[in-house]
């Protein structure tokens, strides 16, 4: 049971919120108060795009405890189009059709049970492909 | 029936409303009705769908809740810490209990400020939702108010149900007339207690009654509603350019559309079950965001939903000069459908959790 660090990491998790750095402008993810480029606190909430694309992938056959129902499935390493890098369940893909470059955005999308079917259900971000572009 | 003066029977608010922004939401996974003919009785014809849509393994009415209530801000232009009610409709939320409507109002930022409630009446709890955020926003209560209808049907195996019960859904935030794509003319609810299907607590399926939800059910309260309101509101069939009937198969929205004067052509954009199913409380809110995706300013529209249990709710939807804009803002509803993965009634069953495994 982990329920203070799912409530704890809520707001990033469901909406990739994260921080700017007033100091130097830079886009932080996971948020950490602290700006990795200039050293000063960063502490602003910042609500990402959820746009990206794949830099990297791995498709998972043996999955960790609580993810097995859902192999095979394809991680990525998204970056975004705000900069950062950050590592996420690729999901609505086939396998076989993950590219390097590819464009994905950000769903919100069930994790996997906290402990068993009695557990919270766990919510967090996942990304795919960008299917569709509003017409104006 | 004599009814009093005093207490008129059209739902009206004092502040006229409309709906400023709308979204919905269909999985990707398609199952085709033959099927599950095919496993359960060898037809080849005579099937009630063509095919429905099918959750993933990843979703529910929560996820795709966020996903239809993030179009519906991206189309409403709206800062969503004004929102004063985030309700969703369903008889397929995650928890027994746990709201989905506060996870929902977090995933797009709505909270902490704001009212949030499941609502539950079978096929209708979606659209009880949006007469309720007239009634928020129509009193001056709250400024924007946004109604969800959303579900992830269950059939049993085998079942007549298993055909048609599908996944999707749409989302609507309801605000002044003034900053509307459609402004809602009026409501009105008709209902009575109707025991043509329902589902006792702990029970994985739904029953149903079988002939019974034909007449006494779905076409008593959907004509009753559609009458009511076009008599109150001094207008016919033809005054209409869309209507949206429940859909819980293809025949019965279409046989209820000719006895109500409606022609094919005037439910045509919203008639969505034959390619993804009954959506349950999603199916009166997503044909209405099909028909949003494709209307005119001027275009009115009558929207009547149908609930087991059993009640109807009618709507008299007038569409503004705002649509041309903002109905291109987001993902519109046949685009979600043209995204189509077909799978096979294996890979149903294992989306659907229907093997027990333990």
């Amino acid at each position: 049971m982990e329920i203070p660090r799912h409530w704890r990491l809520k707001k990033q998790r469901y909406g990739l919120v994260g921080e700017v750095c007033p100091h130097c402008d830079h886009k932080i993810f996971p948020p950490r108060d602290v700006c990795p480029n200039c050293g000063d606190e960063a502490k602003e909430q910042y609500a990402f795009s959820g746009k990206g694309e794949v830099y990297s992938y791995t498709t998972v056959y043996e999955a960790p405890a609580g993810y097995e129902a859902n192999a095979p499935y394809t991680v990525a390493i998204v970056k975004l189009d705000e900069g950062p890098m950050l590592t996420a369940q690729l999901t609505d893909v086939d396998n076989s059709a993950v590219e390097i470059g590819m464009p994905v955005e950000m769903v919100t999308r069930k994790m996997r049970n906290d402990g068993d079917e009695r557990g919270l259900i766990v919510y967090g971000y996942k990304f795919r492909p960008q299917n569709f572009v509003p017409t104006t | 029936m004599t009814l009093p003066q005093h207490s008129p029977t059209l739902l009206k608010p004092v502040k006229p409303v409309g709906i400023v922004g709308y979204g919905a939401y269909v999985p990707r996974y398609r199952l085709p009705a033959k099927e599950v003919a095919r496993v359960w009785t060898g037809k080849t014809s005579g099937l009630p769908i063509k095919e429905k849509a099918v959750p993933g393994l990843d979703e529910d009415v929560i996820t795709m809740s966020i996903e239809a209530a993030r179009n519906a801000m991206l189309r409403a232009q709206i800062d969503p810490t004004e929102l004063r009610a985030v309700w969703v409709g369903s008889e397929s939320h995650p928890y027994a209990v746990k709201p989905t409507s506060t996870l929902v109002a977090e995933a797009i930022g709505a909270v902490p400020n704001t009212q949030a409630a499941d609502w539950e009446f079978a096929c209708k709890a979606g659209t009880e939702a949006l007469v309720a955020a007239m009634g928020l926003v129509g009193s001056g209560m709250g400024h924007y108010a946004m109604a969800i209808g959303m579900d992830t049907a269950r059939g049993k195996p085998g079942d007549a149900l298993e055909y048609t019960a599908g996944a999707g859904g749409g989302a609507y935030i309801v605000g002044p007339a003034e900053e509307s794509l459609a402004v809602i003319n009026a409501s009105y609810s008709y209902v009575t207690d109707t025991p043509d299907f329902w589902r006792r607590e702990y029970q994985k399926y739904p029953e149903h009654g079988m002939r019974f939800t034909g007449e006494p059910a779905y076409f008593k309260h959907i004509t009753e509603a559609a009458t009511h309101l076009m008599e109150a509101s001094g207008t016919t069939a033809k005054d209409y350019k869309w209507a949206i009937f429940h859909q819980p198969n293809t025949k019965f929205p279409q046989r209820v559309a000719g006895q109500l004067g409606f022609s094919m052509e005037q439910i045509e954009p919203g008639l969505l079950v034959p390619i993804i199913g009954n959506t349950y409380a999603g199916a009166a809110m997503i044909g209405l965001t099909a028909t949003l995706d494709i209307a005119q300013p001027g275009d009115r529209i009558l929207v009547v939903s149908f609930g087991s249990g059993a009640g109807s709710d009618a709507f008299d939807i007038l569409v503004t000069d705002k649509i041309t804009v903002r109905a291109g803002l987001a993902t519109k509803t046949r685009e979600y459908i043209a995204r189509r993965s077909e799978i096979d009634y294996a890979t149903y069953v294992r989306f659907r959790g229907k093997l027990a495994m333990k």
